[in-house]
Order: structure tokens, then C-alpha cells, then sequence
């Protein structure tokens, strides 16, 4: 990939973000204590982890983190010439009577999202599910829409939106770059 | 994108150690899956496929039938002996006319090996070998090497002990193929009449004697007497099979405590193998069903999941 266009978020706004986000869900579900975060592999996976450290730091409670691979759910799979490789779901705790944060790190389409309401509600019934992510770039194709927004950014169709985090990537940051 | 880059799955000889790390991956996930209390995903919707079974069989045709419902592919069983091979239809005809009705796979086992081969150079769909002959049995290679790869973590040096007829075996030949590539140990022994030429060539040890094949062994992977198959003179009677030759809780104690007792069912109890040691607590035979499954869910995956698959 080329040089970005602009950097959207640096590792303190990041962090910023993701303390807020940690707020907000406080705030909406009355404390964590029927919560749990479930990350779409793979950057929502460290972000849940991430966004689960603070709300211990702030509540004092460690939620349960699962993880979620939507590849059997994606609605694209016979548009691709070879299919992506399938990696395990683990949601080691129960569904009945949880609240449930997906987390990704950009939703764009929503189609990942829906893959994951499917993929999610085949394991069982939570009390409700709720969308956290750090970037809403817009361009919804599905009725769609997070709880938790870490930034909106306004984009075209002809850009990229990529998360880079210090778990996968090496370091922080949010970047724009234009599709080759 | 890490899909199988082929179209058909004929065997494992020439399967490469990375397309069957994906599969064995693929199938791991499939299992978690069957855990569940909701075994259905959405993925094969809209696909297709047939199970055309020239021989026999319980487990893999229904291993395969229930693998492509798990995945939601329409999944179509022809019993031969009603079909329209009863009246002489050639086996191409028969694949191709299934073809023409939009099926993405064929699932076939014959009797003559190289059948499956055969079909694949004449299909555009996808050719799944589910025993030729005496040739090859991929599936159940995969599947056996799953439990193996489950209970003990790789197979580098793995004392790997394939006991019985081998010389009718497909079973005994895709392990071998599978097995090898990875530097596992493996040792082959029956009666002389059913052992094999060639083995020895693939660095494999061929023994007449069951107790120097199964000495310290990690697996016994106990194979089924084909009592259909068998010509005249290949051993003497059955109760003598057994004696010479059958796994019973006195041999399976010459191989390691924690060794892994397997056949590839169906079990004729009391020739090959004993009742105690098939029931004992190191069987794992019922886990290579459950595995079967879930390898056939990961190959149906890996070949029909994409767009152009065929």
C-alpha cells in the first residue's frame, strides 16, 4: 500500500477513544455486570481486549472476552476465487440473560456486522447485542448502526480506512489511503 | 486467500504437507461447530452435491451426507443397486448426466482404483474419492491423522503401527502417504500374503510379526479383515487370523500405556480385533467418526465455499 493520505487518529486519540467507548457502555448498561465483549477476528480481538482492561480499570470487574470468526457467514463467499481460511469462535460463557458488545475496528458496508449477528445468534441467545467500533467511515449497505463510535470519518468509496494496533501491527494508528 | 488450489480430492500422495495443515485447521473449527446446539451454518447454501457409492457403506456415506447438511448444501444420496447403473449405464454417463443437473461435486467410491481419477479429467465439477478400490481413501486419512494430530500434537517421530490386511487397503495407503510426509515412524504387519510390495521403498518397515510392529508403538491403527475382498489361501481360516494377527488386550499391551488404539470401522469383532481392546479405554474409534465429519465439512468448505471452485 502507498503512503497514507492522512493520519485519522494517533495512539492518544486512540486511547481517548477507547476510554470513552469504556464510559459509554458503563453508562448505558448501568455497570458491566451483564456484560461481555465478543471481538470480530481479527482487530476487533485486541480491541475487545483493550476496551475489557478499562472497564476493569473503571469498574473493577474483569468481563468475559469471546471471539468471533465470521468467515462461514460472510454473504460474498462465492464472489471470491479461493475461500479465506476459517479460524475457531470461542464464546466460553453464556449467552441467556448477557448483553453482548461486538467489536470491530471499522464497520463500512455493515455486511461483516450481519455475518456476525448470524454467526453470533448460532451459538445462543443473548439479551441483547450492542455495535462498538473505533471507526464508523459511513457507506452502509444494511440497516446498520453502532452504539459506540470511537470517530466518524466522512470517506469515499475509492479510500481505505485501516486500523494499525500495537497487537497485530506493531504500533498505533488510524490512516486513510486512497485504493491502488 | 488460502483455499485448496486443485478441484478434486483423489488422494493424498500427492497432497502437499501445507494443503493438508489447512484441512486438518479447517476441520478443527468444523468440530467446535458440531458442538454446538445449533449444527447448521449458512455457508454451502444453493450448493450441491452427490454421493454415488458403488460399494457399500455406512459411515462415510452418511459422514458426508451429515457434513453437507452441518454446511447446508443440498446433499443427494444414489443408491446404486436402484439406479440406472442396474440397467448398464457406463459410469461416465451416469457422472455426466448428474453434472447436467447442476450438482458442484460428485462424492464417489468404487471398486476399481483410479475410478475417481477417471471422472475428475471428465468433470468440471468437483471429484471427491471416497475409497477406490484397493487404492486410496483420503478421507479417512485425514481424518485418522486429525485424531492422531488431536491426541498427541504433530507426528514427527511418531511410532505409528498399521496392522492387518494391507494389502487390500486404501485405508493403509492413505495413511501411509499422509503419515510419511510428515516423518512419523510407521510400521506395517500382517500376514505375508497380505503384505504389500513396495513400502519399504518410502522408508516405511514391513514386519510378519504384529508384536515387533506394535513394541513401544504411539498409534495401533487396527485394519478391517475385507472378508468380501478376500481370494482363497491368503491365511488359513479366520480363528487362526486371529490368533497370528488380531489386536488383543495382551499385544496392545506391548505398545506404549498411552498408545491410541483406531480402526477405520466396520469392526468384525473377534478377528481383527478383539471386543476388550475395542471397547478398552485407549480406543479412540468413535472419535474418528466424530473427526470424519468434521474433515468432510472442511474439504466441502475449502472446495465449494469459493465463487469458481470447479
Amino acid at each position: 500500500m502507498t503512503d497514507p493520505k492522512a493520519t485519522l487518529m494517533d495512539p492518544e486519540m486512540m486511547n481517548r477513544a477507547l476510554s470513552r467507548i469504556a464510559h459509554e457502555i458503563i453508562e448505558r448498561n448501568k455497570g458491566v455486570e451483564t456484560v461481555a465483549l465478543v471481538g470480530i477476528r481479527r482487530r476487533g480481538i485486541p480491541l475487545a481486549e483493550r476496551l475489557a482492561a478499562k472497564l476493569k480499570e473503571f469498574e473493577g470487574k474483569q468481563v468475559p472476552v469471546g471471539t468471533l470468526d465470521i468467515t462461514l457467514y460472510r454473504d460474498d463467499l462465492t464472489e471470491l476465487h479461493s475461500v479465506p481460511q476459517v479460524h475457531r469462535s470461542e464464546v466460553n460463557f453464556k449467552l441467556p440473560g448477557t448483553v453482548v458488545i461486538l467489536v470491530d475496528d471499522v464497520v463500512y458496508t455493515g455486511r461483516t456486522v450481519r455475518a456476525a449477528l448470524d454467526a453470533l445468534l448460532d451459538i445462543g441467545r443473548p439479551a441483547a447485542i450492542q455495535l462498538a467500533v473505533l471507526v464508523d467511515r459511513g457507506h452502509r449497505e444494511l440497516p446498520i448502526r453502532p452504539d459506540y463510535v470511537g470517530k466518524n470519518v466522512p470517506t469515499s468509496k475509492r479510500e481505505v480506512v485501516e486500523v494499525h494496533l500495537n497487537e497485530v501491527d506493531g504500533s498505533d494508528f488510524v490512516a486513510l489511503y486512497d485504493l491502488p | 486467500m488460502t483455499g485448496l488450489k486443485r478441484k478434486d480430492i483423489l488422494g493424498l500422495k500427492d497432497m502437499s504437507t501445507e494443503e493438508m495443515d489447512l484441512i486438518l485447521h479447517t476441520a478443527e473449527t468444523m468440530k467446535d461447530i458440531m458442538k454446538r446446539p445449533i449444527k447448521k451454518l449458512p455457508t454451502l447454501r444453493g450448493k450441491s452435491f452427490v454421493t454415488l457409492f458403488y460399494e457399500n457403506s455406512t459411515r462415510t456415506a452418511k459422514s458426508f451426507e451429515i457434513a453437507g447438511k452441518y454446511l447446508s448444501a443440498d446433499v443427494t444420496g444414489i443408491a446404486i443397486a436402484s439406479s440406472s447403473v442396474a440397467k448398464g449405464e457406463t459410469l461416465k454417463d451416469t457422472a455426466r448426466n448428474l453434472e447436467v443437473m447442476g450438482i458442484d461435486a460428485v462424492v464417489m467410491r468404487h471398486p476399481a482404483g483410479g475410478a475417481p481419477h477417471f471422472l475428475a479429467e471428465r468433470l468440471k465439477c468437483s471429484v471427491i474419492n471416497a475409497g477406490d478400490g484397493m487404492h486410496e481413501h483420503p478421507t479417512q486419512g485425514l481424518l485418522d491423522m486429525m485424531t492422531i494430530r488431536e491426541k498427541k500434537g504433530s507426528f514427527k517421530g511418531l511410532k505409528v503401527a498399521i496392522v492387518g490386511d494391507i494389502f487390500h487397503s486404501r485405508v493403509a495407503r492413505s495413511n501411509v502417504y499422509g503419515l510419511a510426509k510428515y516423518g512419523a515412524d510407521i510400521w506395517l504387519a500382517g500376514p505375508s500374503t497380505m503384505l504389500p510390495q513396495g513400502f519399504e521403498d518410502m522408508g516405511v518397515h514391513v514386519t510378519t510379526r504384529v508384536e515387533e510392529a506394535m513394541e513401544g508403538a504411539d498409534v495401533v491403527n487396527v485394519l478391517r479383515l475385507q472378508l468380501e475382498r478376500q481370494e482363497k489361501g491368503l491365511f488359513p481360516s479366520v480363528p487362526e487370523y486371529h490368533k497370528f494377527w488380531g489386536v488383543n488386550p495382551a499385544r496392545l499391551k506391548l505398545a506404549k500405556t498411552d498408545a491410541l488404539l483406531m480402526h477405520p470401522g466396520p469392526m468384525n469383532r473377534g478377528v481383527e480385533i478383539s471386543t476388550a481392546v475395542a471397547d478398552g479405554d485407549q480406543s479412540v474409534i468413535l472419535e474418528q467418526v466424530t473427526n470424519g465429519v468434521a474433515v468432510r465439512m472442511a474439504i466441502l468448505y475449502l472446495l465449494l465455499g469459493g465463487g469458481d471452485a470447479a
